[in-house]
C-alpha cells in the first residue's frame, strides 16, 4: 500500500476521536478533494499541522498570496467542474480572499474555502488578526458559517460541499475558530443530500415544456444563446443534440464559450460588448429568443430598453431569481438544462432554418472583411492580439485549455481560440478581475494536467498576480504563459480613445522584462515582436518541458471590435473605429 | 409606483440571517420602513416582516432573492390589503399633566388606549393598532408634551384561516424527494 492509500484509508475510519482540525482534512478527503491552495498563518496552523499527516492524499498548493489561492480554486473548479477548495488565515488572509469569493459568486463558481479564526472566546475583541469574516463575505457567498464548536466540523463542511456544487453552483466559506480546530470530537462522517430550506433545482413543468415547443415549432427564425449553465448542468450534448435537430443558429456569452464545438456549423459566435456582429444584430431580428443556462448581463444585452423587444422569449434557467430579472420572459422553464433540453428536443420538429441561418453567415462575412481579416492576418507591421491567439490556438489543434486575464486581450482570446472540448475557456467574466489569469491558470493544469494549459495575460493583469511565478516554480506546473504586451492598459485606454477624446488617464505602464522574471524564477521564457518570428517562438514553446513565459510585444493601437458601447443597443454594434466617430 | 409591502420570511433561526436579508434591500438602496422578527407557530422556525415602500416589479425580485438564501425556507410579499397587521406605541407623559385636565384621558378612552404604569412623576401609555392611529395619538399627546415615545415594527398575519407551515414543510420534504440532483445522480452511477 502506497503511503496516499494509507493515508486516504486512515482518513475513512469513523467513531474514533480526534480533533477538530484533523477532521477537517479527513472531511475534506471524504467529499473527493485531492487538491487544495492556501497560506497558513496564525489562526490556520492547527489545521496545517494536521495536514502534515495527509499531505500525500491531499495535495496542498502553497500558492504567494491568498488571492492566488482562491484563483486557482477556481480554475481548478472550472475545468474538473468539481468544488475548489481553499484555505487561509484569519484576518488578511481571510480578506485576500474576497476578491475571489466575490468573482465565483457572479460567475457561480463551486467552492469551498475555508478560513481560520481567533479563538471563540476573543471574538469581537479587535484580537490580533481578527477580523469579521463571515460578515465580510455574506453578500459574496452562496452560504456561509462560522464554526465554534469541534463537534460542527464533518457537518458543516458536508453541507458547505453541497450548497456548493448543488443548483446554480457558488462559494462557500466556513470560518473555524482555533479552539474548534484544537478541540476533540468523535469523528462520523456523512454527506449532505438534503437541507430542508434550500431547494437546489425544481422538477422540469410539463406544461411549460409543451408551450416551449409550441413557440420553437412555430417560429420562423429561432435564435438559441446559451452561457455557462450549459456546462455547470453537463448539458453539452443536449445541446449540440437539440440544435442539430432544430436547426437554430446559437451563440454563446463569454462563459458559455467551449461549451459548443468552435466549427459546429450553427455555433454563430459570441454575444455582447466584444462579441461577433451576427449574433448582436440578430438578437433584434428573431422572432424567438431561446436563453439557456445564462442570466442577460449588460455586458450580453446593451440596453434593455431595445433589446429583443420584437422576440418571443424562452428563459431555460436553474435560479429562479433569474427569471425576469433583467429580461421579461415569455416562457421560463426552471430547472436543470440538461433535462429540460433532453426533454425539448424529444418533442420538438426537425428543421433547417436555411434562409435564416445564411443571414448569420452573411453577417459573418461583414464582420470578417471589416474586422476578422485585418486581426488575423494584418498588413501593418505590428503583431495584433488576434493573430497569437489564433497561431496558438492552431498549434495545439483547438486543444488546449485556454485561460485569459481580463481587458482587451481577454476578448482576443475569446474571439480567436477555437474549442473542441467543454470547459476549455476560463475566464473571469462577471467580475473582470485583473490578476484572475495566472493563478487560475494554476489550478487548470492540476485540474487538467496532461492538457496543454495556456494563459493570455496582459502586461497589465500579469503583474497583478505575478507572485505566482513562484508556485509555477515550486511545484513545476507546465503553464504556458503568453503575455501580450501593449504597453498600456489597453481596454481603458481603447475607452479613453474613443469615449474620453484620447485623453490617456494613467494607463501607460512600465512593466518590467517578464522573461528576465521569469528567468529569476527558473522558469525558460522568449520575447517576440516579428511576425516571420512568432511561429517558431510558439513551438519553442510547446515544445519546451514545463513551465514556459512568451513576451509578445502587440501594437498599442489594437483595439476590440467590434463593440457595442456601453448602454447602446446591440443593433448598433460598431465595426470600427471610424463608425464610432460618425 | 412605489407603495407599502410587507415581506413575510419563514426561516432557520440561524446567527446572520438577519443580516442576509437585510443587505439584499441595501444593495438594492431599499429602506426598511420596519423589521420584526421572531418564532412561529412552529418550534425553531423564524418568522422576519418587513415593510418597505417599493414598486412591485422590485418587490417581486428582492423576494426572489430572499428565497434563495439557503437558510430562508419561503419568502412572501403581500400588500397591506392582503393582511391584518399591527403595530404598538408606547408613550410617556408627566403624570402632572394627566391630572391636570381629562384632556389626556379623553384621549385615551377615544383612542382605545390604555394606562400600563402610572407613577408620581410619570404615566406610560399603550396603544396598538396602525401606524396612522398610533400616530394621530402621539400628536394629540404631544400637546401635552410627550416625554418619550416608541413604535413597534409591524407584525402580520395573512387572512387564511391557519399559518400552513407544516403542510408547507411536508410538501418540501416531498419536493426534495423528487429532484433529483446532479450529486444524487452521480451517487447512482
Amino acid at each position: 500500500m502506497t503511503t496516499k492509500e494509507k493515508e486516504t484509508k486512515r482518513s475513512q475510519q469513523q467513531d474514533v476521536e480526534i480533533t477538530g482540525s484533523e477532521a477537517v482534512i479527513r472531511s475534506l478527503i471524504a467529499e473527493g478533494a485531492e487538491v487544495i491552495f492556501g497560506y497558513p498563518g496564525g489562526a490556520i496552523m492547527p489545521v496545517y499541522d494536521a495536514l502534515y499527516d495527509y499531505r500525500n492524499a491531499l495535495r496542498h498548493i502553497l500558492t504567494r498570496h491568498e488571492q492566488g489561492a482562491v484563483h486557482a480554486a477556481q480554475g481548478y473548479a472550472r475545468v474538473t467542474g468539481k468544488v475548489g477548495v481553499c484555505i487561509a488565515t484569519s484576518g488578511p488572509g481571510a480578506t485576500n480572499l474576497m476578491t475571489g469569493i466575490a468573482d465565483a459568486q457572479i460567475d457561480s463558481t463551486p467552492l469551498v474555502c475555508i478560513t481560520g479564526q481567533v479563538t471563540s472566546g476573543l471574538l469581537g475583541t479587535d484580537a490580533f488578526q481578527e477580523s469579521d469574516v463571515v460578515g465580510l463575505s455574506m453578500p459574496v457567498t452562496k452560504w456561509n458559517f462560522q464554526i465554534t464548536t469541534p463537534e460542527d466540523i464533518p457537518e458543516a463542511i458536508a453541507k458547505a460541499f453541497y450548497i456548493a456544487a448543488s443548483g446554480r453552483p457558488g462559494p462557500v466559506l466556513l470560518d473555524i475558530t482555533k479552539d474548534a480546530q484544537f478541540g476533540k470530537l468523535k469523528y462520523k462522517y456523512a454527506k449532505c443530500h438534503k437541507i430542508r430550506s434550500y431547494v437546489p433545482e425544481y422538477p422540469v413543468n410539463k406544461e411549460k415544456l409543451a408551450e416551449a415547443a409550441t413557440l420553437i415549432n412555430e417560429a420562423k427564425k429561432p435564435f438559441l444563446i446559451f452561457g455557462q449553465g450549459i456546462m455547470l448542468g453537463e448539458a453539452e450534448r443536449e445541446l449540440k443534440g437539440f440544435i442539430d435537430k432544430t436547426g437554430i443558429p446559437a451563440a454563446w456569452t463569454l462563459l458559455g464559450l467551449s461549451a459548443l464545438n468552435s466549427d459546429h456549423p450553427l455555433n454563430v459566435g459570441m454575444l455582447g460588448m466584444h462579441g461577433n456582429y451576427g449574433p448582436n444584430i440578430k438578437t433584434n431580428e428573431c422572432d424567438l429568443l431561446i436563453a439557456v443556462g445564462m442570466r442577460f448581463d449588460d455586458r450580453v444585452t446593451g440596453t434593455l430598453k431595445t433589446y429583443a423587444k420584437q422576440a418571443k422569449i424562452i428563459h431555460i434557467e436553474i435560479d429562479p431569481a433569474e427569471i425576469n430579472k433583467n429580461v421579461k420572459t415569455d416562457v421560463a422553464l426552471l430547472g436543470d438544462a440538461k433535462k429540460i433540453l433532453r426533454l425539448l428536443t424529444h418533442i420538438v420538429s426537425p428543421n433547417k432554418h436555411k434562409e435564416w441561418v445564411k443571414e448569420f453567415k452573411q453577417a459573418h462575412a461583414i464582420e470578417d472583411k471589416k474586422v476578422i481579416q485585418s486581426d488575423l492576418y494584418p498588413k501593418k507591421p505590428g503583431l495584433t492580439m488576434g493573430e497569437v491567439v489564433r497561431r496558438v490556438s492552431e498549434y495545439t489543434k483547438n486543444k488546449a485549455v485556454i485561460v485569459s486575464d481580463v481587458g482587451q486581450h481577454q476578448m482576443a482570446t475569446a474571439r480567436y481560440s477555437k474549442f473542441t472540448q467543454p470547459r476549455s475557456h476560463i475566464t473571469s467574466g462577471g467580475l473582470g478581475t485583473m490578476g484572475y489569469g495566472l493563478p487560475a491558470a494554476i489550478g487548470a493544469k492540476l485540474g487538467e494536467p496532461n492538457r496543454e494549459v495556456v494563459v493570455f495575460a496582459g502586461d497589465g493583469g500579469f503583474q497583478m498576480t505575478i507572485q505566482e511565478l513562484g508556485t509555477i516554480a515550486q511545484e513545476k506546473l507546465g503553464v504556458k504563459m503568453v503575455i501580450l504586451n501593449n504597453h498600456f492598459l489597453g481596454m481603458v485606454r481603447q475607452w479613453q480613445e474613443l469615449f474620453f477624446e484620447k485623453r490617456y488617464s494613467f494607463t501607460e505602464i512600465l512593466s518590467p522584462d517578464f522573461v528576465k522574471v521569469a528567468d529569476a524564477y527558473g522558469i525558460p521564457g522568449n520575447h517576440v515582436s516579428d511576425r516571420d518570428k512568432l511561429d517558431d517562438a510558439i513551438k519553442v514553446m510547446f515544445e519546451t518541458e514545463g513551465p514556459y513565459l512568451l513576451e509578445v510585444n502587440i501594437e498599442k493601437d489594437d483595439n476590440v471590435f467590434p463593440m457595442v458601447p456601453a448602454g447602446a443597443s446591440v443593433s448598433d454594434i460598431l465595426l470600427s473605429p471610424e463608425d464610432a466617430t460618425k | 409606483m412605489k407603495k407599502e409591502f410587507i415581506i413575510t420570511t419563514y426561516s432557520e433561526n440561524h446567527i446572520g440571517l438577519t443580516n442576509r436579508i437585510t443587505i439584499i434591500l441595501t444593495r438594492r438602496q431599499v429602506n426598511i420602513e420596519s423589521l420584526t422578527g421572531s418564532e412561529s407557530a412552529l418550534p425553531g422556525i423564524h418568522k422576519i416582516t418587513i415593510v418597505i415602500n417599493e414598486e412591485e416589479e422590485k418587490v417581486k425580485n428582492i423576494v426572489k432573492q430572499i428565497d434563495k438564501i439557503v437558510d430562508v425556507l419561503k419568502a412572501f410579499y403581500h400588500t397591506n390589503e392582503e393582511m391584518i397587521y399591527q403595530e404598538i406605541a408606547l408613550y410617556k407623559v408627566l403624570t402632572k399633566s394627566l391630572m391636570e385636565s381629562d384632556e389626556i384621558e379623553k384621549l385615551i378612552r377615544s383612542h382605545n388606549a390604555r394606562i400600563l404604569e402610572i407613577t408620581p412623576e410619570y404615566t406610560v401609555i399603550e396603544k396598538t393598532g396602525h401606524k396612522e392611529e398610533t400616530q394621530e395619538l402621539f400628536q394629540g399627546l404631544n400637546k401635552f408634551g410627550v416625554l418619550q415615545f416608541i413604535r413597534s415594527g409591524r407584525i402580520a398575519l395573512t387572512r387564511s384561516p391557519i399559518e400552513k407551515l407544516s403542510e408547507f414543510l411536508k410538501e418540501r420534504d416531498e419536493l426534495l424527494e423528487k429532484v433529483e440532483t446532479r450529486s444524487k445522480l452521480r451517487k447512482a452511477n
